[in-house]
Order: structure tokens, then sequence, then C-alpha cells
């Protein structure tokens, strides 16, 4: 699964994508699983309120399955216009 | 729909934005860098795989709920200086209502729903421009 940050979720981990094998069942899963690897991680994750995800390229829900699922986004709330 | 880095031409867009003799109502919106509180430049990133898919279901949606002869959203990306323009969109309709609520359904949606993200660049530092809450409001009239 290809994991891609963008904005200030990209800055505090330090990287625009990252790989990563997963048995996590649900995005809430997969962002516990995240959090634990590194301080780095846990930072950018410490506050999901400011966190929004899209699953190939469709916006989800935290609670949302990762079924299938084969590229996973976090971002802040999107400023376009 | 169009993302590009590229500065774009308001009058050239317009001049091929709906030829059809119906479209007795076109509005148009164009956002600009503004320069308040010392903003030295403004950069946008944006998720591409994403961006084309989300602007394109937001075009769909307006054409769905407005009667509407043409539409058009042009948005940048990169780094942008004060005074450049930032996105414009215009909509064509037989009446003026559906076009001016079409464009400010558009706006509302680019704002909140389209995967870009401002960062403003100051003489002493740089910041993520963060959402308001009364864009999510925004989207609750439509």
């Amino acid at each position: 699964m290809k994991i891609v940050y963008f904005a200030w979720l990209r800055e505090r981990i330090g990287l625009p994508e990252e790989e990563l094998t997963t048995k996590a069942q649900t995005v809430a899963e997969l962002v516990a699983e995240l959090a634990a690897r590194d301080e780095r991680h846990a930072l950018a994750f410490s506050d999901m309120g400011s966190v929004r995800v899209a699953l190939d390229q469709t916006l989800a829900d935290l609670d949302a399955p990762l079924d299938g699922v084969t590229e996973v986004a976090f971002f802040p709330p999107m400023t376009g216009g | 729909m169009r993302v590009q880095q590229a500065p774009f031409d308001l009058a050239a867009e317009l001049s091929g934005f709906s030829q059809n003799s119906a479209a007795g109502a076109q509005v148009t919106f164009k956002g600009v860098v503004r320069g308040d509180g010392g903003l030295r430049m403004l950069e946008i990133e944006h998720y591409p795989a994403m961006t084309q898919k989300a602007l394109e279901e937001i075009e769909a949606q307006a054409r769905r709920r407005w009667d509407l002869e043409d539409c058009l959203i042009l948005h940048r990306h990169g780094r942008l200086q004060v005074g450049e323009d930032i996105m414009m969109v215009a909509t064509a309709a037989k009446h003026r209502s559906d076009a001016f609520l079409a464009a400010e359904f558009l706006m509302d949606y680019l704002k909140s729903r389209a995967p870009f993200w401002k960062k403003e660049h100051f003489a002493d530092g740089e910041r993520w421009v963060e959402a308001r809450s009364s864009d999510e409001e925004a989207l609750k009239r439509w």
C-alpha cells in the first residue's frame, strides 16, 4: 500500500510518500500503526481533527475500511479557490 | 477543467467559452493573490492524482443541479506572486440565476473539496493557510 502526504503532514513526517505492508482493516487502525512508528509520525497524527484522508483519491472517513485500497492520502483540510 | 502551473489569460479563456447562442447569461470569477500582511509569495501544492477527479466531480454536480450551457474551472499551482491570478470559474446558462448560483457553488466546493493547499511566504517566515470553519459552513447551504 502506498501512503502519500501533503502540506504540513508531508513536512512533519519528512516524506512525500512511503510504501507499507499492513494488516490494518480501517483508516483508524492504519493511523494508529503509523503514529507508533516514530516521533515524526506521532506528531503528524497527534490531532486527527486536522487531518483528512482520501482512499484511492476519494475523500473518506477515518473509520472507512481499507479493502482493496492501493493509495491512502493524508492531508490537512483543503484550502483551494 | 484544467490545472496548470502557468499563468492564464482570462480574456483568451473567455473568448473560447460558450459560443452557444442559448447562453444568454455568463458569470466569471477570478481569484487573485492578495498582498496584505506583507505577503511575499503564495505557494500552492496539490494532489495531482486526485485533483482532476475532484474537479470533474464538482463540475458534474454543478451541471446536474443547474441548467448550464457551459462551465469552466481553471486552477493554478506552484509559486505565485502578489497580484497573480490563482484560479477562475466561468458558467454559462440561459438565465443569470443558474449562472450565478452555479459559480458560487463551484467556488464553495473548490475551497474545501478540491485537494489544494496554500502556503504563505513572508519576509520573516512561512505558514500554511488554515481552512476556516466558515468555509465548511458555506457548503451546508447547497
